[in-house]
């Protein structure tokens, strides 16, 4: 439960509403995408898909891929955690730039950046690999920035003690990393991992199956399988391909995410011994198992040993307290050249965006305002279930012990996964499309906002409920005085994250292809798609453009005020 | 310069800055350490004892100023010294044991001869049959046998020791004491000179041969007092109540003439004085106590036995009575003043009056009155306050006056504070009163 409060709980920063280090990242953002549109200009017309099998023996092929997919994304996504988190945490001079940074680019909506992202990759490389770069590179930017966060977060949180005596007992910075610095971060390094993962499917399956015009740019795997069924309404595959998703989104989290847990249950900081923790029978079967242990004296032991050896031969000591980092003339000259070429890519990015005509430009505002209203249905809609049916779960023992596991496993299936399925059935009903893309939106989001009501319901104290039922409340009383404030927190924080979601959703649900004719609604997300099919690079840039301002600007002015507000008066104390 | 100088500090000042503001933490402390001394560094919290521990351990490096090892100049972390840190600082993660070898790994010692140091260490302070413990599962005391056990593990010629017994209860503390007493006297340890931080007089008589007294506002070294009582020293003895006297009075001060005792405001010219982190009903306490007394005169340190109060927090609360009008304090004495009496013997509201009067003199608060005076409705928002604080005080003593401040100033009812809107006000009666 508490997962989700701990990605916001840490990577929420409490800043002033804009710096100059936003601005720059912003411009950054802009010319990043400018560059990306100007190498998909050379992209080809039409992009040839691969071919999907439907035969179930194909699936566990399919499901490989998939999870490869995501693994690799995962691997790019610790090592950049690793050095971004290790650099911004120690020299002051970049955790100017960095934290800023991070904080812009964790409420950009990725999607947006699949279309421009595909096509410059297929302009300059192989299709086959291009498509593959791309989707790893999107997951990777779905995973990372929170993980990231958690990292700097812990390595700036060491008790100023525990520093200070890896510093008096000579650690070398191997040994300071292996004793105090991982084993600190290990148990939100996993949470976030497990976070991260769960956010991954979802922008892997959008991977796999995006397509626009005679561009394909599909991937075999589980997504794509999905796809293909229920284009051709087949309802057994369909049911065959879900199956498989949630075996390996199962598998993963008892194999691996519960063992890790109950192994990192060491790494707990309270100096007092708790009850019982988590359990995992994974994690006793390795436990006891001859091999693992085997493994570990001959293989991991020794391996360690080496390592430490090697580092205390050519590693210097030092005192491991954050550097206020000097600067050089070299540090000068590359901040210079970096400004130099924004300004630069502003320039040539505004010469872009002068070619989109007035009327585009009025379809790019409709299109904001259309997907705003849908952002809004469907978290309105997600609301209303999930505020009492999380309020009772988190409140009764019996309900939750029976409905939690449902729930999670539901959760846990990626709501992309569902589009295709979902089209099928609204397909005969008016306004299909526009009914389709709430629902993915409502799928992809309100989990988020049941997660957190459950935990915040679970978290009011008891005497207070005592309290309010001696004092005779009525039920709407008690609503009103104690359960709505308490749970104020939880609901904004669950609404930022399933915001974030829906607009992320937009891309793949107000643009579709349907037993090959092309859909789509009025929207930003829609917008972006059309100008990748048509190859209208100007209409690609401005659209994806406004979509990320919108969004950072709703982030910092909404949402960011709200959050405080619920920070600050509404604590449980 | 003597053949067995450990340490040598030559006017070491340490200044810290905050946005524009420069605080000095520390300033012109000159000091020597020998071996074979036991050195206690005594003085109240925020005269920068902790500070100069880190500077002689080249943990931090000073502003100005030069430390001296052996005669030659600390550069990094000096691979001499060690110290004891007051939350024990273990790893959590790793065993009794483990966090013995951990400091001796670091150090590339082979992985024989480090399990054979780490257990005869450990089986030295008592915690054999404990090696596969982790920290969590220890009480306090035993934390800092290991906390000891890993320091001479690396066998310091300087071992420092940060304030080792505060954070254990009072039995852990006493008994700890006496051993780290008996290693160290019977030679059982390679250590040359033991450096010890501490805020309890009573801890630094009993233990030290010298005694480096050290005032705040700003950090110094006030006094150097010599202890050359034999061990085992009695507490009860006049010697050593002699010597315990001896440091409160140096600690306590001399009242001054009011003008130079309150200070100044905020923002003028002059030492604003910051007010005691106390609570009312301790200094209350204090003061029917002493109306006890005859003569309502006592040694400050009878009155600490009296009271059972560490000598920190007494310290404090003196310093408090002191500053209100309610006492005078002479070489270590404390004596009821006819305004204290007064106060000591009223009643509930008498003394809330008397309070709210002695507090209008205090330039903080006349400061403060004056700006709910001159402000829209009589309110402030407490950063706005908190931002004037930062002028004359680092961030969290700022913070830490603020709290005062808002606790005094309830109790004497000269202002209001809603917590959830972070204003501070005066109800319109007070402000009347307050203008008049």
């Amino acid at each position: 439960m508490s997962r989700l409060l701990r990605r916001f709980g840490t990577g929420w920063p409490l800043t002033r509403f804009t710096t100059w280090a936003d601005v720059i990242v912003l411009v950054g953002i802009a010319v990043f995408i400018y560059v990306g549109v100007e190498l998909a200009s050379g992209a080809a017309k039409a992009i040839s898909g691969p071919r999907i099998s439907l035969a179930p023996s194909a699936l566990p092929l399919y499901a490989v891929l998939s999870t490869a997919r995501m693994a690799a994304a995962y691997a790019l996504s610790m090592l950049f955690t690793l050095i971004y988190g290790y650099t911004a945490a120690k020299n002051r001079h970049a955790e100017r730039i960095m934290i800023p940074l991070l904080d812009v680019l964790q409420s950009v909506p990725i999607l947006s950046f699949l279309p421009v992202v595909l096509l410059s990759l297929s302009a300059v490389m192989s299709e086959s690999v291009a498509v593959e770069l791309a989707s790893i590179v999107l997951i990777f930017t779905s995973q990372v920035w929170n993980m990231t966060f958690a990292w700097y977060q812990s390595l700036t949180t060491i008790p100023n003690e525990l520093r200070e005596a890896t510093a008096i007992f000579r650690f070398n910075p191997w040994f300071r990393l292996k004793v105090l610095e991982l084993p600190f971060a290990a148990i939100s390094l996993i949470w976030n991992s497990m976070m991260s993962w769960a956010g991954g499917w979802f922008f892997l399956m959008a991977a796999e199956i995006f397509t626009v015009g005679d561009r394909d740019f599909r991937l075999a795997g589980l997504g794509s399988y999905l796809q293909t069924a229920a284009n051709r309404g087949d309802v057994r595959s369909i049911l065959l391909g879900i199956l498989t998703l949630v075996t390996v989104v199962v598998a993963l989290d008892q194999l691996l995410w519960r063992p890790l847990l109950v192994w990192a249950e060491r790494f707990k900081l309270e100096m007092v011994t708790g009850d019982a923790g988590s359990r995992s029978w994974f994690y006793d079967v390795l436990h006891s198992s001859f091999l693992v242990r085997w493994f570990s004296s001959n293989v991991l032991r020794p391996l360690g040993q080496s390592l430490d050896a090697w580092s205390l031969r050519h590693l210097p000591v030092d005192s491991g307290h954050a550097e206020a980092g000097r600067r050089s003339w070299i540090g000068t000259g590359v901040s210079a050249i970096v400004v130099a070429g924004l300004a630069y890519g502003l320039y040539r990015a505004t010469g872009m965006l002068a070619k989109v005509s007035l009327a585009e430009w009025m379809a790019i505002g409709l299109g904001v305002l259309a997907t705003l209203a849908r952002v809004t249905a469907a978290l309105i809609i997600a609301l209303a279930w999930t505020i009492p049916v999380g309020a009772a779960l988190g409140t009764s023992r019996k309900l939750a012990n029976w409905l939690q596991p449902v729930v999670q496993i539901t959760a846990s299936i990626p709501a992309t996964a569902f589009f295709p399925v979902l089209l099928l059935l609204v397909f005969n009903l008016r306004g299909a499309l526009n009914i389709a893309a709430v629902l993915l939106m409502l799928m992809g989001t309100q989990w988020y906002l049941l997660f957190n009501v459950i935990a915040g319901a679970s978290a009011v104290p008891q005497d207070l409920k005592y309290t309010s039922a001696m004092l005779g409340l009525s039920k709407w009383e008690q609503w009103r005085t104690l359960t709505l404030p308490a749970l104020f927190p939880y609901i904004i924080t669950g609404s930022i994250t399933a915001s974030g979601g829906a607009w992320n959703a937009s891309i793949v649900a107000e643009y579709a292809i349907l037993g090959g004719k092309t859909v789509f609604t009025t929207g930003i997300g829609s917008l972006i798609s059309r100008a990748t099919a048509t190859g209208n690079f100007p209409l690609l840039l401005a659209s994806t453009l406004s979509m990320i301002l919108t969004v950072v600007l709703i982030n910092r002015l909404f949402w960011r005020r709200i959050y405080r507000i619920a920070a600050d008066r509404y604590r449980m104390e | 310069m003597t053949k067995n100088q450990l340490v040598t500090l030559q006017d070491i000042t340490q200044k810290y800055h905050t946005g524009r503001k420069e605080f000095v933490a520390v300033s012109g402390v000159n000091l020597t350490v020998s071996e074979g001394e036991y050195v206690a560094l005594l003085g109240p919290s925020g005269c920068g004892k902790s500070t100069l521990l880190r500077i002689i351990t080249g943990l931090q490096r000073p502003s100005n100023g030069k430390v001296l090892y052996r005669g030659r100049p600390v550069v990094g972390v000096n691979p001499c010294a060690t110290i004891v840190f007051q939350t024990f600082a273990l790893f959590p993660w790793l065993t009794v044991q483990q966090n013995v070898e951990v400091a001796l790994k670091a150090r590339g010692v082979p992985v024989d001869e480090r399990t054979h140091r780490a257990l005869e260490l450990l089986d030295r302070v008592g915690l054999d049959g404990f090696e596969t413990a982790y920290p969590r599962e220890l009480s306090g005391g035993m934390r800092q046998k290991v906390g000891f056990a890993r320091a001479m593990a690396v066998e310091p010629e300087l071992l420092c020791l940060d304030e080792p017994f505060s954070a254990l209860d009072v039995l852990s503390a006493e008994s700890l004491r006496g051993e780290l007493l008996e290693l160290w006297l019977n030679g059982g340890i390679p250590t040359k000179a033991i450096l010890m931080v501490t805020h309890n007089i009573e801890e630094a008589v009993f233990m030290a041969d010298r005694i480096i007294v050290m005032d705040k506002d700003p950090g110094r070294v006030v006094a150097d007092v010599i202890v050359d009582l034999p061990h085992p020293r009695q507490q009860k003895s006049t010697e050593f109540a002699a010597i315990v006297d001896q440091v409160y009075a140096t600690l306590a001060g001399q009242t001054q003439p009011e003008q130079v005792e309150i200070g100044s405001a905020p923002g003028e010219p002059g030492r604003t004085r910051a007010l005691p982190d106390i609570t009312i009903d301790d200094l209350t306490g204090v003061l029917e106590r002493l109306l006890e007394m005859p003569g309502h005169t006592v040694d400050i340190f009878r009155l600490a036995e009296e009271l059972r109060a560490d000598s920190d927090s007494l310290l404090r609360l003196t310093e408090a009575a002191e500053l209100l009008g309610f006492a005078t304090l002479a070489q270590g004495d404390i004596t009821l003043t006819p305004l204290g009496e007064t106060f000591a013997e009223a009643r509930i509201l008498a003394r809330k009056e008397i309070f709210a009067t002695r507090i209008r003199r205090l330039p903080l608060f006349r400061w403060l009155l004056r700006m709910l005076d001159a402000a829209d409705t009589h309110r402030l928002e407490r950063d706005v306050v908190r931002a004037a604080l930062l002028l004359d005080f680092p961030p969290e003593e700022a913070n830490r006056q603020l709290d005062l401040i808002i606790e005094w100033g309830r109790y004497a009812e000269l202002l209001e504070y809603d917590d959830s809107s972070e204003m501070i006000f005066q109800e319109a009666s007070a402000a009347v009163a307050g203008g008049a």
